[in-house]
């Protein structure tokens, strides 16, 4: 067996580049599978983090649309404050924060940007700082009474984050153009919604936004002793009678923290499938690359087949030499794609953390991805050499002696 | 108990197929050969030589007859069996040489114990004692590409060795070699058949055959003559 092995490997070394050129095709596909799943792992693992923040007591109700949160316009559609106070109601649930969020007009100094204003109670500060992990590292939090002041996410206090000069204590920032007073910053979250976020208080944001009663997202938290799936469902049937709506067509949306993760994992689970699909047919195709290369190998070295038969070789050696030699190109193609694929996720990593300012993405590098990766890049190989070793150990003694 | 003939062909003939027409490449062989016989076959080119050697040396089977190699039929075997029959019975030295390329010198050598299934520090040993034997220890870690002709052959001639088997087939092995070095070929044999080798060789070149114990003429694939000569001392 080693000695097969030390065979197969001899020859890989004689042929050098060529060797090198029929393992590109594993190792850009090992590449880019081991990349795309590390990153795929990282970002699960960060999800649920972001999760276990939030907390698995937790009901989010928004209205059914596409896109973020705040984007309904219909009257019929959007959730308002009515609906807030039913659900505070029913059985079951602690407490209910509820938030408006609009993209507005804001500006900074010299500086205008479209973008979000989060409205919320500044009484329910406390309990929503504990859900999204805010903490405020410089000035204070927003407090019962506060009109026209606001807290700000880490980012904005970054020069050229956000905006170009750092927003401080003290700055003002003006929302549709209203001043408002910047009182508190809050510490890095790692999710860059948050961090990039404008909180102010939602009374306030109405007036000047000239919003009634909607609110874009309303998160209800589970007393304790009750199982939060069922206290959702307590909501879909208070809101459906409030709102007169029948089951299954609901304009609105009732989930606990823990199915947002499984619909999340789902979806993602299925984008990722497709993402590794599409890698791995460049791995078909690496295959194919050996199977030529090995190929081509069983015509060259005829004449040294012959000779191996001639000094005592079995089929059986001959096949488990070639069968050596493409599983071994596989193998080292591999372990270069996993290299590369590693470096890859890093990078990404790296670019998102320092790009984008997300800690969201990032990739995780397991021993079992790295173990797959190579199992798998040993058979690919060794399959791909299965057509031509098995021609290279059935070639009759005299006739491959004699071919020139 | 030893068969005095290691090696015995009955009425063996061998027919080629190419499309509709068949080529007798030879016809009702019989032949006998002594245990320790030097052997020199000798013919014109297409006579069926090489078809011959081929035979005997289990790398191709017969249309018809039967032989026997220590007394054992090898004409019915499978495939396999006659793999081991070649590695441990016969050693073959060709024209060309047919060293592994990526192997070096030595790796040459002991290539036949690994199909053989001998042991790593066991095939060093004996490879390395061939090695002097072929007086080549010097150039223990050469590639064959680094090795002179006859240099190569004396690798092959050292490789046909490795598991110490009893006949060595050598077809036209000086074929390519200039005539000083196949006379240092022809001595190898002449000394590895005083050690009690069988030797059978090929060869165009009739100065050679005077070193061998006994001629064998080969026509259009029958045997024409064999008989007993004085064999001359190598200088
Ligand atoms: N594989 C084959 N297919 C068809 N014909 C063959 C094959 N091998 C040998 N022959 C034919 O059989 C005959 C004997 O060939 P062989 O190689 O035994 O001759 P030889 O005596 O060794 O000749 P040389 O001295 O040139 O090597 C020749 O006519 C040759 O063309
Ligand atoms: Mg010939």
């Amino acid at each position: 067996m080693k000695d097969h092995f030390f065979l197969a490997f001899s020859n890989l070394r004689r042929r050098g580049l060529r060797s090198w050129l029929t393992m590109i095709g594993i190792f850009i596909g090992i590449a880019a599978v081991v990349g795309l799943i590390s990153l795929g792992q990282g970002l699960q693992g960060a999800i649920n983090e972001q999760f276990e923040q939030l907390g698995k007591d937790k009901i989010i109700i928004q209205s059914k649309t596409i896109g973020p949160p705040g984007s309904a316009t219909s009257e019929k559609l959007i959730l308002t404050t009515k609906d807030l106070e039913a659900i505070k109601n029913v059985r079951g649930v602690e407490s209910v924060v509820g938030m408006l969020m609009k993209t507005s007009f804001l500006k900074f100094k010299d500086e205008s940007k479209i973008t979000f204003a989060i409205g919320i109670n500044p009484e329910d500060i406390s309990i929503f700082s504990e859900m999204q992990n805010f903490k405020v590292i410089d000035g204070r939090n927003l407090k019962k009474g506060d009109g026209f002041k606001a807290i700000v996410g880490y980012n904005n206090a970054v020069d050229e984050k956000i905006w170009k000069k750092a927003v401080e204590v003290g700055s003002t920032i003006e929302i549709e153009g209203v001043e408002f007073k910047v009182v508190g910053i809050l510490g890095k979250t790692g999710d860059p919604y948050n961090d990039a976020g404008i909180y102010v208080p939602k009374e306030t944001l109405r007036e000047v936004l000239n919003v009634n009663d909607e609110e874009s997202e309303i998160i209800a938290k589970t007393q304790s002793g009750f199982n939060p799936s069922d206290v959702a469902d307590a909501i879909i049937r208070k809101l459906r009678q409030e709102r007169d709506e029948k089951k299954d067509q609901e304009t609105f949306n009732v989930q606990t923290s823990e199915q947002l993760l499984t619909t999340f994992t789902n979806i993602f689970g299925i984008v990722q499938a497709v993402l590794v699909g599409i890698a791995a047919i460049s791995l078909v195709v690496g295959g194919i690359g050996i199977m030529n290369t090995m190929y081509t190998s069983v015509l060259e070295r005829t004449k040294e087949i012959g000779t191996m038969k001639a000094v005592g070789a079995k089929n059986s050696d001959i096949l488990q030499i070639f069968l050596f030699e493409s599983g071994l190109l596989g193998l080292v193609g591999g372990t270069i794609g996993v290299a590369l694929g590693i470096g890859l996720g890093k990078s990404v990593e790296f670019i998102a953390a320092t790009a984008l300012g997300t800690n969201l993405l990032r990739a995780s590098i397991s021993f079992p991805l790295i173990f797959g990766a190579l199992t798998f890049s040993f058979l690919i190989g060794t399959l791909s050499g299965v057509l031509p070793a098995m021609q290279a150990s059935k070639l009759k003694p005299v006739d491959a002696l004699r071919y020139e | 108990m030893k068969n005095d003939y290691i090696i015995e062909l009955k009425n063996v003939c061998k027919y080629y197929k190419l499309g509709d027409t068949e080529i007798k490449a030879l016809c009702d062989v019989n032949l006998q050969i002594k245990r320790g016989d030097f052997l020199a076959i000798v013919g014109p080119s297409g006579s069926g030589k090489s078809t011959m050697m081929n035979l005997v040396g289990a790398l191709d089977i017969s249309s018809r007859g039967d032989i026997f190699l220590d007394g054992q039929n090898i004409e019915h075997l499978p495939e396999s069996d006659l793999a081991q029959i070649r590695g441990k019975k016969i050693g073959f030295v060709f024209q060309t040489f047919n060293l592994i390329p990526t192997l070096n010198a030595i790796e040459n050598i002991a290539l036949p114990m690994i199909f053989h299934g001998v042991g790593k520090k066991e095939r060093m040993e004996r490879a390395e004692k061939i090695l002097k034997e072929v007086s080549l220890t010097h150039r223990r870690e050469h590639l064959p590409k680094q090795l002179s002709g006859g240099e190569r052959q004396r690798i092959a001639i050292g490789r046909a060795l490795a598991n110490d088997p009893e006949v060595i087939l050598a077809d036209e092995p000086t074929g390519n070699l200039d005539s000083k070095t196949g006379m240092e070929i022809i001595k190898l044999f002449v000394d590895l058949n005083k050690k009690g080798k069988t030797i059978i060789l090929v060869t165009h070149n009739l100065d050679l055959i005077k070193y061998a114990q006994k001629v064998l003429k080969i026509a259009d694939g029958k045997i024409i003559e064999h008989r007993k000569i004085k064999q001359q001392k190598v200088k």
